[in-house]
């Protein structure tokens, strides 16, 4: 085995916010830690959140961590998680604080204090009158707050492999995770590298569906690292549908732009969202708004020539409020639709936007998988945040602007967890050379020549799968017809083959490892959904309508191997105040 | 718009001797769709071309490419405003690494020589540091900067002396810290940028403003810097 060696502390997979706020705690605690990223760091998806950041600052009305707590709770169809709920509500002030101090630009008030917006289903008071909790720089906020981190890393003077690409997890047989195997893209050279602790931060899987508000490289490939090394996913039956993607192209419209005051209409002109939700109307919770979008389109009143989309309308905000609050909206509706909002309406669909589910860890970001001692063990030297993984404190829908939180609150919680494990274990352990040579066989796949099917078109076909068997609605019979169909597609993937073998800044076999990443996390995803027999948050099954609490109040667990499903309990109980029972959710 | 007539520059190290100019020409494509899409379809006929891509919407700052001479983002470029056949290269100025990727470390390089972070010397509060909307406009239009390197490599300040002279896109990000009320390192960075190179290679001659795809003003910043050392200094 003649492969380059490099050793660190801790291996972090991923450069957006979560893999930076968790390699910043590291680097300043004076770990050797090293960032490998597939894109160089400022150009990960975290670069595109817009809205902004939820913390319970109160600079606008009156607020608190604890009224977060329950909209978080009741946002996710009482799936969270209540204890990491509560953790990440409580320490969310002070993160925002934080990355003010990192150098964040964030919109100001009058007073000098963080700008703060309406975001959907924010509440005081425990379901009183709408809140004021989104921090926000303009709709940039993702692209303030990454760049910030990454600043801050440079500072740190942070060990950055920029532009390599992760094949797999390094395991020893005692179920220690040792690293990865990674190539440069730029050499096409595999390399190990070897760390005491391996952190996934390896984002979304947007690019499961045809039409995403997501980057090209959201490919769940952390997901699907975890699986191919025996963990489950959890909970990937719950993807959230972002109420207003620009229709039939994705793009995404910040639900900054409701908190502003926009609206939808339908081809009437009618402002339908206030007979789905009469208190929050506009500002519900996303898989409320987009179900009701869904429905609109579904009974006729859609609009345009087709009927296919709604309206967000902003043009009552006025000039002053769109080019302060707004401007990267109005100069993307620009350039994608010559639409100017200042004047005119924007058709928006419901579009694939985020997985609530991914890799179970513990709110110390430490993954946990079903052992013989109990249904939550830890994976030793193995950790994930942020999109990738499942903490739950999103559940069975995510509330805008609880994402950007979510990466930095559990980045750092992990890298402060990693600071006390790397004490306790102060050497490598040999490393398992049959796990090397396992991923090294992953790649060498594609050397295999022939005339096979073409990754692209494979890739295109999964994604209208997807889309047209695991939507918005969905049903018993056309779940099982999409899990005999992704599964077919999984059956070609293995007979497809690359035209191009070379070796130097080969994106065709990066994308082919991609889509093998994706064909995982699909199947994972329609599995888990044709599984559970009940409606909850984002996961809308007409067969079974009701959130069945009784049968279904329950985490669930998919694993690779026989594609077994398995459950856990929901944790009800947070760490220090009253649990929120499940109630009837309504807006 | 029936097809679409496409040369692009190829070079793979592994196989080429020399760089050369591929045609391609693509049906189906329409004047409202953005050169990515065109450029995802060659792909897709033609895996072995190699470019650099991800959010499609103008915000990562990936896919900057020299296209009909001048640089730009595939995914905001619309097909109706170029002229054919569309000739794309990478972005001059960079060593190239294989078709229309290049090598980006000078550049970045450049980046970290700025000090690109927020210097705070005081004790920080347990609040934030107050900053009235005023004192934060000063930032915009500075901190939206997405390092495609589309003004960097349009610069011939910057590629005549790479090693020497920062190039735009630094010194935007100089500037950036250099206007943040909250910063506290204001002397040592102008200090820093006091060379007869670093900062004062730039001649105006606007190249960076004209390409910019985020609509940022390079040469402005450059000219906010210069006007700040001449207080310092004064």
């Amino acid at each position: 085995m003649n492969i380059e060696r490099r050793r660190f502390d801790t291996l972090v997979i991923g450069a957006g916010g979560g893999g930076l706020r968790a390699a910043l705690q590291l680097a300043q605690a004076d770990a050797a830690v090293a960032v490998v990223s597939k894109v160089f760091p400022t150009r990960s998806h975290t670069v595109a959140a817009q809205g902004g950041m939820n913390a319970a600052l109160a600079n606008v009305v009156p607020d608190n961590w604890h009224w977060h707590m329950y909209d978080t709770v009741k946002g996710s169809d009482y799936l969270g998680d209540q204890d990491a709920i509560e953790y990440m509500c409580r320490a969310a002030s002070r993160l925002v604080i934080e990355l003010e101090h990192f150098g964040v630009p964030f919109s100001r008030l009058d007073n000098g204090r963080i700008y703060q917006r309406p975001f959907g289903g924010q509440s005081q008071n425990f379901g009183g009158d709408q809140a004021a909790r989104t921090c926000a720089a303009a709709d940039r906020t993702g692209h303030a707050i990454l760049h910030a981190l990454y600043q801050q890393n440079i500072r740190a003077k942070t060990h950055f492999f920029d532009e390599y690409f992760a094949i797999d997890l390094l395991k020893d047989d005692e179920g220690y995770i040792q690293g990865a195997l990674v190539m440069s893209i730029e050499s096409g050279e595999p390399l190990v590298i070897e760390a005491k602790t391996t952190l996934l931060a390896t984002g979304g899987a947007g690019q499961l569906y045809r039409t995403n508000t997501n980057a090209r490289i959201n490919t769940g490939d952390g997901m699907a690292m975890a699986l191919r090394a025996g963990i489950p996913l959890q909970d990937m039956e719950f993807v959230q549908f972002h109420p207003t993607g620009i229709a039939g192209k994705g793009m995404l419209i910040t639900e900054g732009a409701r908190g502003e005051g926009g609206y939808l209409v339908n081809k009437d002109g009618e402002r339908f969202m206030e007979r789905y939700a009469p208190h929050a109307k506009d500002l519900a919770s996303r898989d409320v708004v987009s179900r009701a979008i869904a429905t609109e389109v579904r009974e006729g009143r859609g609009c345009g020539p087709h009927g296919d989309y709604v309206l967000l309308k902003l043009e009552h905000l006025g000039p002053e409020v769109i080019h302060k609050r707004l401007p990267g909206i109005h100069s993307m509706v620009k350039t994608f639709l010559h639409i100017d909002a200042v004047k005119e309406p924007i058709p928006v669909f419901p579009t694939c936007h985020y997985s609530m589910g991914g890799i179970p860890t513990n709110r110390f970001g430490q993954v946990v998988a079903p052992e013989m001692q109990g249904a939550e063990e830890p994976v030793p030297g193995l950790y994930a945040v942020g999109e990738c993984a499942c903490v739950s404190v999103h559940g069975a829908n995510r509330l805008g602007g609880n994402s950007l939180l979510d990466i930095v609150v559990f980045g750092r919680a992990a890298g402060n967890h990693i600071i006390g494990f790397l004490k306790e274990s102060r050497y490598h352990r040999a490393l398992n050379k049959e796990s090397v040579e396992r991923a090294l066989a992953r790649l060498a796949r594609w050397d295999r020549k022939g005339d096979g099917e073409t990754v692209d078109a494979l890739r295109d076909e999964l994604q209208r799968t997807m889309e047209e068997y695991c939507g918005v609605f969905r049903t018993e019979e056309v779940l099982q017809e999409g899990v005999e169909k992704v599964l077919a597609l999984e059956r070609r993937l293995a007979d497809a083959t690359l035209r191009d073998h070379s070796r130097v800044f080969n994106t065709a076999r990066i994308e082919a490892l991609e889509l093998e990443n994706i064909m995982d996390v699909a199947i994972a995803a329609v599995v888990s959904a044709a599984a559970r027999k009940e409606s909850r948050g984002a996961h809308s099954r007409i067969d079974y309508p009701r959130r069945d609490d009784e049968r279904w109040l329950k985490h669930t667990l998919f694993f690779k191997e026989g594609r077994q499903l398995d459950y856990k309990p929901v944790r009800m109980k947070p760490i220090s105040v009253a649990s929120f029972p499940p109630k009837e959710r309504v807006y | 718009m029936a097809s679409m007539r496409f040369s692009i520059y190829r070079y793979n190290p592994d196989t080429d001797a020399h760089p050369y100019m591929k045609d391609y020409e693509i049906d189906g494509l329409d004047g409202e769709m953005m050169l990515l899409e065109a450029l995802k379809r060659i792909k897709a006929r033609d895996e072995t071309l190699s470019f650099r891509r991800s959010c499609g919407e103008g915000v990562c700052g990936s896919d900057a490419m020299n296209i009909n001479g001048s640089n730009g983002l595939a995914c905001i470029t619309p097909l109706k405003t170029l002229k054919t056949p569309v000739e794309i290269r990478p972005l001059p100025g960079l060593p190239v690494i294989r078709d229309l990727v290049v090598d980006m470390s000078q550049f970045y390089k450049q980046y970290r020589a700025v000090k690109p972070y927020l210097v705070v010397k005081d004790p920080v509060p347990e609040v934030e540091f107050r900053q009235s909307p005023g004192e934060r406009e000063a930032l915009d239009g500075l901190y939206e900067c997405i390092l495609c390197a589309c003004c960097s490599t349009s610069c011939p300040s910057f590629w005549w002396n790479p090693d020497r002279f920062l190039g735009p896109a630094a010194l935007l990000q100089a500037c950036r810290f250099l206007s943040d009320s909250r910063d506290q390192a204001t002397e040592e960075r102008l200090d820093d940028l006091e060379d007869a190179y670093k900062l004062f290679r730039c001649h105006t001659i606007m190249n960076c403003v004209q390409v910019c795809p985020k609509g940022l003003n390079p040469t402005a910043a450059i000219g906010r810097i210069k006007k700040k050392m001449t207080k310092q200094f004064i």
